[in-house]
């Protein structure tokens, strides 16, 4: 399968970078996956899993906070955290939903409400996820 | 003329200072390499933001629903200067050459007859400008307590400007820091935050025709708020470069300073110690001749 160059740079440092077959990115307007030779595109993160898929087993790390640019170079994934899933916090996690909460019950205006609720609803997804993919290591 | 207690006392405190001296160079030589390191991790997150945000940017035609972020409030009458200085000093002219470059800018705007406030990110540069211009001092972050700079340091003090934006309370928003060049040279440097500027985009690259999701104007409503944070990330990491760089070589200067005052000190103890030798001397031998 062909493959293309891939980049996860974070704020701090420059989380991932190589040649890989597939990446699926939880975009704001739902996941999309990015294979070799993709059209030019530029869309926002909301939080999520990222798998990244190439050489052995897929990668899956949790995103939160940026954007994805699609170019024929490759694909480059602005996350403002990027934490592979293994090494993932789930009291950060848990923290973080909590301050989702608070952002919807503080949201003064009707879109900023609908902002927090997707953000908390996304999170809480990623939460599932991430619980239904410890229940199958644990026995 | 001072005993030779005295110069004894006098040499082993130089003493003392030159070794203080001596490992605060050395803890800041090993902190410069790793804040340098920082600052060169976040330089391709920086320059990836700026790069999509100029494309998108340059792609649009300035209307009525354009971000106020990118097209600015159309006003230029109250200026924010947020001035980042360091925590601690000991560092040479580091925070004064930045609290001057922002002054002058301060005094140029006054003079034009704007409205000027500042926003301090560090004590150092707090403490200063608050002598020169009371009350205008909007607000002051203290990092003290941060061990490692973070990117959530920076977002908050993002927020916290945008938040000042969205009420009004001025039109241009300045950033100040120092650029960090070498160790013998850093920059203070001045950097419009708001309303948001992208370098010219090099000629002959033709950009990319990209699909937007969702929309243009929602991602730049999302990523601009997300610049600001970044530039000020970028500003407290090229900071803190140029701090333990400043402080380095001025610590290095102290300690040479220490070595040349101990070298000069121990000459005169030598010529008192000698002087009082030949003293006695002649007082033994004259006492034997009056026999």
């Amino acid at each position: 399968m062909a493959t293309f160059s891939f980049e996860l740079v974070s704020p701090e440092r420059l989380v991932f970078s190589g040649q890989v077959t597939e990446v699926i990115v939880p975009g704001t307007e739902g996941e999309f996956g990015v294979t070799a030779g993709h059209a030019p595109f530029i869309s926002t993160l909301s939080a999520g899993i990222l798998t990244v898929k190439g050489d052995g087993a897929d990668k899956r790390l949790f995103v939160r906070g940026g954007f994805a640019e699609a170019n024929p170079a490759g694909l480059t994934v602005l996350a403002e955290q990027a934490t592979p899933v293994e090494t993932f916090d789930r009291a950060a996690l848990q923290q973080l939903i909590k301050d989702a909460q608070e952002d919807v019950a503080d949201a003064r205006s009707d879109e900023s409400r609908q902002k927090a609720e997707r953000n908390l609803a996304d999170l809480q997804q990623v939460a599932a996820i991430l619980d239904l993919g410890a229940a199958p290591a644990a026995h | 003329m001072a005993s030779l207690k005295d110069l004894r006392n006098r040499i082993a405190s130089v003493k003392a200072t030159q070794k203080i001296t001596k490992a605060m160079q050395m803890v800041a030589a090993a902190k410069l390499r790793r804040a340098q390191l920082a600052a060169e991790a976040a330089r391709p997150y920086a320059e990836r933001m700026e790069s999509v945000l100029g494309n998108i940017a340059s792609g649009m035609t300035l209307s009525s629903d354009t971000p106020l972020l990118l097209s600015g409030t159309g006003k230029d009458e109250k200026h924010m200067l947020l001035v980042c200085t360091s925590e601690r000093g000991l560092c040479g002219a580091f925070n004064t050459s930045i609290v001057r470059f922002a002054r002058e800018r301060a005094n140029l705007l006054i003079g034009q007859g704007k409205d000027v406030k500042f926003f301090c990110v560090g004590r150092k540069g707090y403490d200063q400008l608050r002598r020169l211009y009371p009350g205008q001092i909007v607000e002051l972050v203290d990092l003290r307590s941060v061990r490692t700079l973070g990117f959530v340091n920076a977002r908050e003090i993002a927020e916290k400007i945008i938040d000042r934006f969205n009420k009004g309370e001025f039109d241009v928003c300045t950033l100040f820091y120092a650029h960090y060049k070498s160790v013998i040279s850093q920059i203070p440097t001045a950097q419009q935050l708001i309303p948001a500027t992208f370098p010219e985009k090099a000629e002959g690259v033709a950009a990319a025709v990209y699909d937007y999701e969702p929309e243009e104007s929602e991602i730049l409503a999302d990523l601009l708020p997300r610049n600001v944070a970044v530039q000020v990330f970028r500003a407290l990491l090229e900071n803190q470069a140029s701090f333990y760089g400043s402080q380095m070589s001025a610590m290095d200067n102290a300690t040479r300073n220490a070595g040349d005052m101990i070298k000069k000190q121990t000459l005169i103890y030598n010529r008192t110690r000698q002087a009082q030798i030949t003293k006695e001397l002649i007082e033994i031998i004259s006492g034997a001749e009056a026999l």
